[in-house]
């Protein structure tokens, strides 16, 4: 329709940047603030970088948290990714609906019902059976689990439904058995899906506040909950320093795969081209 | 209709090869398949054809395992496979969509049912190789399927299928992925290799040039059911039934009471021509009863000069005319409303020094009484 944006849309635009960016901005200049006043500029200085990597609480906090993480991510790729093949390859089963309205609910119940939930069934389940001896690693693992492979589970279900079915089909007919077909054909087809869910995952379980607060014990803290305590005692420094290294690390990951996957497609077509030039000097 | 399904099956020569006995195939309530009996003879090259929907993919997943069927029975050489899973089936399929695994190169394709049998690494290279050879991929045994035109896909599908040697090979609208020019090139090429290799075949097509061209054999199909079964000429020149008539080419139907039944002729009221058709051989049916002819527009003959008025032929106006490079197709009105073709050489009009007729002029159609196909159902 417009070719050029109207100077309102512009202003718009350029708002909702400001909008969006200033704060992250600011909380970068700020982290190199000499001064410990957050609101005051007091000079250049890494110290606050120092003091962070010196700061054991928050050293163990992120530990813990990616720990927690990749063992969230990894169970519910698992996981997600045989519910989402369930959910895309099983189409009629006794209670199929009520198993798909299950698998996505996590999805969208507040988090602080799922998480209550989950704490009071450890809670019983520590009565009744012991299991699990205390709040920790464990309990939080579970409860990032859950969450985490709904969003699995949907990502591979639907890269699933895109899939010619007839490749799983082929491969019967050519002699593969069905949990063979898994691997060799429908697994390295989905290999993307399960990836992108996997940071997904990791992204979910670091970020986690809420599950997290009703699933941990004294001994084990992650990063969120450390820097929430910390933030609602006043703002701080070092927190500044931490969320810029967050900022950094998370900007250079997705510029990588975004490169990476560019690079994949753009080999693609080039070789989609080639065949084409080929085949019509051919005939 | 079973009856004389089952009589052509048993007059052909040899024993069969594939029998499918009396399958029935249920979805639900829709039945898709309604008890086919079908004989096969080793390396016959058979089509099936119908239209969409007519259950001609379910007849053929049932051949390859991936459907069981409700009721009845398949034996292959000698082995009744009906309940025998896909993956341990002599039976080998060509899907619609090649379904080439996009993960893999085309030497990888084509070697992974031959790694499926354990077979050992020496003569899978060779195998495949040897498949290479025979669809004229050798160059892209590296490529990945993506990187490979229509054309070249199909052959790599092609070799994939055949590379295991499969008792019976399924072929599921093997060129319907191609454009029409490419089709009727390939066509001849795939039997060119399916001859050489020497295979029994089923292919499904829809395409009724496709299965005249390939088939040493057809099946016509509608609503589950096999309606005939022949050489595309028996089943051009003889259909049995208003569909296979009407599905077969073209044709001009006219329905109408037997009014004289004697035992070399009889003669059909047909109040659409306004006047009998008549037919120099008898047939085995009662007089008064209600049957179609069938009449082709090649053997309709058209002339501009008045003929005698009697049975088989008819006065009418030109219509509509096709113009198809060699011939053309005239559609004739009858007064009764009914348009009737007429197939005619590009140069009868000039060999017979004769204006050729134009839109509106009156003309006059006729046939030899041997010509029209009677059909009771
Ligand atoms: N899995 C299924 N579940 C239910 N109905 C089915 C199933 N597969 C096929 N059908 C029905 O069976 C009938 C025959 O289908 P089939 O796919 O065999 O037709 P077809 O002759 O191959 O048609 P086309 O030329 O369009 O491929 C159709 O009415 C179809 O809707
Ligand atoms: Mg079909």
């Amino acid at each position: 329709m417009h070719n050029k944006l109207s100077p309102f849309l512009k202003g718009v635009l350029v708002v909702g940047f400001l909008f969006l960016y200033i704060p992250i901005v600011s909380l970068i200049v700020y982290s190199f603030n000499e001064s410990k006043l957050v609101t005051v500029w007091g000079g250049f200085s890494t110290k606050w970088y120092a003091s962070l990597f010196a700061n054991e609480q928050i050293m163990a906090a992120v530990k813990l948290s990616i720990e927690i993480a990749l063992a969230s991510a990894l169970a519910a790729v698992v996981l997600g990714t045989i519910a989402g093949f369930v959910l895309a390859r099983f189409k009629r089963f006794p209670g199929s609906t009520l198993f798909a309205g299950m698998m996505t609910a996590p999805m969208v119940m507040p988090e602080v019902i799922t998480g209550l939930s989950m704490l009071l069934l450890f809670i019983s389940m520590q009565q009744l059976v012991g299991v699990p001896s205390e709040r920790g690693f464990i309990t939080i693992w579970v409860g990032h689990t859950t969450l985490c492979m709904a969003y699995v589970a949907v990502v591979v279900r639907s890269r699933l439904l895109e899939i010619d079915q007839s490749l799983e089909d082929a491969a019967m007919d050519l002699g593969a058995r069905p949990l063979k077909i898994f691997f060799v054909i429908t697994l390295p087809l989905v290999s993307q899906a399960i990836a992108s869910g996997f940071l997904l995952s990791v992204t979910l379980s670091l970020d986690d506040l809420v599950t997290t607060a009703f699933l941990s014990g004294p001994g084990s803290t992650t990063l969120p909950q450390v820097i929430f305590s910390k933030v609602r005692l006043g703002l701080n420094p070092e927190i500044n320093a931490l969320a810029s290294i967050t900022v950094l690390v998370v900007g250079v990951v997705v510029l990588l795969a975004n490169y990476l996957m560019l690079n994949a497609q753009r080999n693609r077509d080039k070789a989609i081209a080639a065949a084409m030039r080929e085949s019509g000097a051919h005939s | 209709m079973v009856e004389t399904v089952k009589q052509a099956a048993a007059s052909a020569q040899g024993a069969p090869y594939l029998r499918i006995a009396n399958v029935v195939k249920k979805f639900g309530d829709t039945t898709a398949v309604d008890g086919v009996d079908l004989d096969i003879r080793k390396n016959e090259i058979f089509a099936l054809l119908g239209s969409s929907g007519c259950g001609k993919s379910t007849l053929l997943r049932m051949l390859a395992g991936m459907e069981r069927p409700t009721s009845g029975k398949i034996i292959l050489d000698g082995e009744d496979i009906t309940a025998l899973a896909p993956y341990d089936r002599p039976i080998n399929m060509m899907f619609q969509s090649y379904a080439l695994f996009p993960h893999m190169s085309v030497a990888d394709n084509i070697a992974f049912g031959l790694k499926q049998d354990k077979m050992p690494k020496g003569e899978i290279d060779a195998r495949v190789a040897e498949m290479l050879d025979l669809v004229q991929m050798r160059k892209y045994a590296n490529r990945k399927p993506y990187q490979l035109s229509g054309g070249q896909q199909q052959r790599v599908a092609l070799a994939r299928s055949l590379a295991k040697r499969p008792k019976l090979l399924l072929l599921d609208e093997p060129l319907g992925a191609l454009d029409k020019k490419l089709r009727q090139q390939t066509q001849l090429e795939l039997v060119n290799t399916l001859e050489q290799v020497g295979v029994t075949c089923i292919m499904v097509t829809h395409d009724q040039e496709e299965a005249m061209t390939m088939a040493t054999r057809i099946g016509i199909m509608s609503e589950g059911q096999l309606l005939q079964i022949g050489s595309p000429a028996e089943i051009y020149d003889y259909p049995n039934c208003r569909f296979t008539a009407e599905f077969i080419g073209d044709t001009n139907m006219f329905a109408g009471p037997v009014v004289v039944d004697e035992p070399d002729s009889v003669e059909i009221d047909s109040p659409e021509l306004g006047s009998r058709i008549h037919i120099d051989h008898g047939i085995t049916g009662p007089k008064g009863m209600q049957v179609w002819a069938s009449i082709r527009p090649e053997d309709v003959h058209l002339d501009v000069v008045p003929q005698a008025a009697g049975p088989n032929v008819a006065r009418g106006q030109v219509h509509d005319i096709a113009y198809l490079g060699s011939f053309s197709v005239y559609h004739v009105k009858l007064a009764s409303g009914k348009v009737v073709k007429s197939m005619v050489a590009a140069n009868h009009w000039h060999e017979n020094s004769i204006t050729p007729p134009t839109w509106g002029d009156t003309v006059y159609v006729s046939w030899r009484p041997d010509m029209p196909v009677v059909l009771t159902r």
